[in-house]
């Protein structure tokens, strides 16, 4: 038995539910929210009226109206919800970008080669506990020379191919004179790598008139030519990060005694013989020795006492060996497109 | 030093092929610097006879020659001038291949069928003579293989030795150090005693004994002008590296290198009174072998007759008393020069021969006796004559001596980091002909005491001693160990920043390294900071190269150009490296760090149309790097420099410490024309040390109290600087202001000229309490009335 106000509840949720079938955006679903279920809507006004029946017969009436009410909630909210995807999917759309595109930025810079070397370099060493010193490039004659067992006139000194003001003082030949204001300026225990810059009147392929180096220094109580080749060999095959053959040659300088030049197998053909290495299978990489006492006592330290090691190697050699750059004279000349290339 | 492998292999000759022998010289630390073929790659060439010449019928400078080669006469048509019958040549057979891939083929040569050809040096890669053909030793059999006749398949080494292996300057002493590695004996030539036929002799006086200590002299009677040095000596100086130039200088250089000590052969008959070997003296002069006259100084020593000097002692022999065509009597010198008497004299008067060489790296102070003997006998052997006695001067009081050093086991061990036997000691020592003089056992140590031979000169202190035994004992032998040290930790001041972080904040702004040389053209120098005077290099490789950089913008503005002329277009650079600037307090020598831009401010994109940088993106890039490495608050005062634009060029101070860090700016626009930069470039310059000093960082507490902002819209004059705004707010509102922003600035349309129209964003905030509306309306009207006052500003 349908109740009288069931008809009349009916026709009011199958008109809203046209109504909300119609509606084309989130206004129109308002508007119809309000006409039917607002403070005055239509399906509020029916509820308004059950006062008007018999007790008995507003519970059953309510409920109807309640449903109603219910249904037409849900397919508002329902409308409302795919409609706002809608929307989104629409927005979102709007927005979609060229991911292709580069982005807006400043340009990248980079280090030059030979800085990354010598920083490579100096990692390794301060690890084991050594200090990065530097010092004065335009440097006397006692630091550069006397200082490390090369007095006036000495033929090593035709070695050095020295530049020189006119005050008798001098562009340093090597990091050397670094090494000795800081057994000037210290107490051992000393272990110290100096790089920077030095000088040799000397032009071509492989030379330039300024090129780097590093050179490193231990003293000690108990320092030996065994410990020297132990520095040496780890050095080079933790800087090429490979197992190389290393081989000590007797050598001459004035400031070590034992003196030895290094060879590291070519790290271009692994020994083989190539272009690199001259097809000689090694590449000479390094000068080294024990430091001569005459220089240990020069900057007061006893040589009865102490013992020390020192080693040297070029920068921008290494620099080469590492990146496989066959001309030195293109670290200095600064141009981009080269320097680009070390990022 | 060069030398033929096989005169080295007469007096020692390992089991070793040439590979092995030049590899075991470079390991034991004569380093070998190359292996050359004394003769080029030939075949089919022999040794044959010239029996007889006919001028070609048809062509004047062409011979006809029959030729003996062993088996038969061939005709040769031959242009060599020196072609003549009786001479024995180098004769390419038909079929014959010669080095520079030639093969000979029988020819017709102005009509006359030749058969072969007879070769020069240069024909055969021997030498570079061209100018005749080789004439070859009488001896020689026809038809002997020429490589074999002159023993052609030979190489010269060179090595590349260092000054102190003056002892290995000679066949001798290279000779000593193979025996000993390979622990063969050495077979030294018989060097004979030549007794005098004549009583002949030259007075020698030593005025400067420490200088000479020793001159031995010899006079050599009627020597034959006409001869010539055979071809073996000859041959053996070739492959040295040496030329033929007449017997008697031949036998002392070859002498010279067989031994190591050099010799000088003067023309007894111009010579006058007597040599008297003396340091030089005012209004001395002489005129040497190569032509050149010089006017010795007083640290010079010379050889020196009644009539002046006559030689540069040890370095080179004078022009007056040299040996020439028609020399009949010789003198011999044979004399040891202290090392340090000698020690720069060459390279004083631009000379460099190999006697001073060897002086200057010292010579065996005992070899000259031994010297002497063998170039006499020599000399007899090519030219006769008649010799005159030995006549030995010295002072023994000045001669080197054999000096005792002495090295214990325990000290020998520690330094090189090895165990060792006292035996294998010993057997080193003895290998080295080192005479122990002393062997003391104490405790558990052996102390040696030894005496080097003359010839190890070097051997002076107990370092040399370690160095001959790890020498010997093998370099390679010594078992490499990682050193031990006691773990000691290291902290790196706070207030110091690296070089790195620096490098590596100029890196992430986008900036590229560059590394230019320290020294430039002065002009460049000049045109970045006119007046400086830089410290220049006496001997610069080039004027370009000469000028110590006074600052690391010329540098960088030479390289801008560079790239630029290279189509850069773009250029973001830095460097950090010693600026050199002369001042009354000496030279001073600072780390700096400088960079440059020009071209657009960002790479060119889709997004945005190009700018062109400006001073501000320079500063911004500066302000950016300096708060980063704790500077904040930076004053930009106006300088005038003449390298930078006059209106735009600043000094970079700390607003607070007043300290300065740098300058930048616009290049001056002629600079930027001069260098073809192609548009305006900005530079920079900071000071390192500076910059890498920060304080601690200080921390103060958070106010929990709200900020607010306040806008105001501002005219000013136009010529006031941004700078003071802030600084005038800064004043009058103290620490409520907590941050300040100039946000727009105006001038043009609706703005009087003379004025600007600014905005600025006032945050204000107070550490205890929140701000009422009527305090920040009093804050702003304070901050209002301050800049009408100190700035003029009046509100929009």
């Amino acid at each position: 038995m349908s109740h009288p106000i069931a008809a009349e509840v009916d026709a009011l949720v199958a008109r809203a539910l046209d109504e909300v079938a119609a509606a084309d955006g989130t206004a129109a679903l308002d508007t119809v929210r309000v006409r039917y279920l607002g403070k005055k809507g239509a399906l509020t006004a029916l509820l308004k009226q059950l006062g008007k029946l018999a007790a008995d017969e507003r519970p059953a009436a309510g409920a109807l109206i309640n449903a109603g009410k219910e249904s037409l909630q849900q397919a508002l909210t329902s409308a409302g919800d795919a409609l706002a995807a809608e929307q989104l999917a629409e927005s979102l759309a709007r927005d979609r970008v060229d991911i292709t595109l580069p982005g807006r930025r400043q340009s990248a810079g980079s280090l030059h080669p030979v800085t990354q070397v010598l920083d490579r370099i100096s990692d390794i060493f301060v690890r084991a506990g050594y200090d990065v010193v530097a010092g004065p490039e335009v440097e006397d004659d006692y630091h550069n020379f006397e200082a490390l067992n090369i007095p006036p006139h000495h033929p090593a000194r035709a070695m050095h191919d020295t530049f020189y003001f006119g005050d008798g003082s001098l562009l340093r030949t090597h990091t050397s004179p670094v090494q000795v204001r800081v057994m000037e300026d210290s107490e051992p225990p000393i272990r110290v790598i100096c790089p920077g810059r030095v000088y040799r009147r000397d032009s071509d392929l492989t030379h330039t008139p300024m090129f780097h180096q590093v050179e490193g220094l231990v003293v000690d109580t108990d320092v030996s030519f065994a410990d020297l080749k132990g520095t040496v060999i780890d050095f080079l095959q933790r800087f090429f990060e490979r197992d190389l053959a290393v081989r000590f040659r007797p050598s001459y300088f004035p400031f070590t005694e034992p003196s030895a030049e290094v060879d590291v197998a070519c790290v271009h053909c692994g020994g083989a013989g190539c272009r690199v290495c001259s097809h000689t299978g090694w590449l000479e990489v390094m000068g080294c020795g024990l430091v001569h006492p005459n220089v240990l006592s020069m900057s007061g330290i006893d040589p009865q006492v102490y013992s020390g090691y020192a080693f040297g190697f070029g920068g921008d050699r290494l620099a080469m060996l590492l990146y496989e750059v066959d001309d030195l004279r293109l670290f200095f000349d600064n141009d981009v497109r080269f320097l680009e290339q070390f990022r | 030093m060069k030398f033929s492998e096989s005169w080295l292999r007469e007096w020692v000759d390992p089991a070793l092929d040439r590979d092995g022998l030049t590899e075991q010289l470079t390991m034991a630390g004569l380093e070998v610097d190359g292996v050359e073929p004394v003769a080029g790659e030939f075949s089919d060439v022999v040794v044959a006879e010239v029996r007889g010449v006919e001028p070609h019928p048809d062509a004047d400078k062409l011979s006809v020659c029959e030729v003996y080669d062993g088996d038969a006469i061939n005709r040769v048509v031959c242009g060599a001038p020196n072609v003549r019958a009786g001479l024995f040549v180098a004769y390419a057979r038909v079929g014959a291949r010669l080095p520079d891939g030639m093969k000979i083929r029988r020819a017709k040569l102005r009509g006359i069928e030749s058969f072969g050809m007879l070769c020069s040096d240069r024909e055969l890669a021997i030498g570079d003579d061209h100018d005749g053909i080789m004439e070859l030793p009488a001896g020689l059999t026809p038809g002997a293989d020429l490589r074999e006749a002159l023993a052609l398949d030979d190489s010269r080494i060179e090595l590349d030795l260092t000054p102190n292996r003056g002892d290995c300057l000679s066949i001798r002493g290279v000779a000593r150090e193979v025996a000993l590695l390979n622990d063969v004996p050495l077979t030294e030539p018989q060097i004979p005693v030549v007794a005098p036929t004549c009583d002949a002799s030259f007075p020698v006086r030593l005025s400067d004994p420490s200088g000479c200590p020793r001159y031995l002299g010899r006079v050599i009677r009627g020597i034959d002008p006409q001869a010539s040095s055979p071809r073996w000596l000859v041959e053996k100086l070739r492959r040295a590296g040496l030329r033929e130039i007449d017997p008697t200088v031949d036998v002392t250089n070859y002498v010279m290198l067989e031994l190591g000590q050099p010799m000088h052969a003067f023309d007894l008959a111009r010579l006058s009174g007597g040599i008297d070997v003396r340091m030089a003296r005012a209004g001395d002069r002489l005129t040497l072998l190569d032509g050149r006259e010089i006017e010795p100084d007083a640290e010079t020593l010379l050889i020196t007759d009644d009539s002046g000097p006559v030689a540069l002692a040890g370095v080179m022999g004078g022009e007056r008393s040299g040996i020439g065509a028609n020399t009949e009597d010789v003198f011999l010198e044979c004399a040891f020069f202290d090392q340090l008497a000698l020690a720069g004299t060459a390279r004083r008067y631009g000379l460099h021969t190999d006697a001073s060489h060897r002086y200057e790296r010292g010579v065996d102070f005992e070899l000259q006796e031994l010297a002497v003997e063998r170039a006499t006998a020599l000399l007899l052997e090519v030219c006769g004559g008649e010799p005159g006695p030995i006549v030995v001067t010295e002072d023994r009081n000045h001669l080197p001596e054999r000096r005792e050093v002495a090295v214990g086991l325990a000290r020998l061990e520690k330094l090189l980091g090895i165990r060792i036997d006292a035996a294998e000691v010993d057997r080193i020592f003895a290998q080295l002909q080192f005479e122990v003089t002393d062997r003391a056992l104490d405790d558990d140590d052996v102390r040696w005491t030894i005496r080097a031979p003359s010839h190890r000169f070097d051997i002076a202190i107990e370092a040399d001693l370690v160095e001959e035994v790890c020498r010997v004992y093998g370099y390679n032998n010594v078992e490499a160990r990682r050193p031990s040290q006691p773990l000691a930790l290291g902290s790196v001041a706070i207030e110091q920043t690296s070089d790195r972080r620096l490098r590596e904040l100029l890196v992430d702004l986008g900036y590229q390294e560059t590394i230019s040389y320290s020294f430039l053209d002065p002009v460049l120098v000049d045109a970045v900071e006119p007046g400086m005077a830089p410290l220049t290099l006496a001997n610069p490789m080039s004027v370009d190269l000469s000028a110590m950089r006074t600052s690391l913008l010329p540098g960088l503005i030479d390289g801008a150009r560079r790239n630029v002329a290279r189509q850069a277009d773009r250029l973001r650079l830095f460097e950090i490296g010693l600026s050199f600037t002369p001042g009354e307090q000496g030279l001073q020598q600072t780390q700096m760090v400088a960079g440059l831009i020009l071209g657009s401010r960002a790479p060119e994109s889709w997004s945005a149309p190009a700018q062109g940088v400006d001073f501000f993106d320079l500063k911004g890039d500066i302000e950016r790097l300096l708060e980063q490495l704790g500077w904040a608050g930076l004053n930009a005062e106006p300088i005038d420099h003449p390298a930078l634009h006059p209106g735009q060029a600043a000094r970079l101070v700390d607003a607070t410490a007043q300290v300065t860090l740098g300058r930048m700016g616009r290049l001056h626009p002629q600079l930027e024309e001069r260098f073809e930069l192609g548009g305006p470039a900005f530079v920079f310059e900071l000071d390192c040390a500076t910059i890498l000093t920060r304080t601690k960082p200080a921390f103060s507490p958070l106010s929990r109290f709200p900020r607010v902002r306040r806008d105001l819209a501002l005219l000013v004059a136009r010529s006031l600087p941004g700078a003071k705004l802030e600084q005038v707010c800064r004043e009058a509102l103290a620490e409520n202001l907590v941050h300040f922003t100039l946000f727009d600035v105006y001038t043009g349309k609706g703005i009087d000229s003379n004025e600007k129209s600014v905005a600025l964003g006032l945050t204000l905030q107070s550490p205890s309490a929140t701000l009422t509306d009527a305090e920040i309306g009093a804050f702003v009207d304070r901050a209002v009335a301050a800049l009408a006052d100190q700035c003029g500003a009046r509100l929009r």
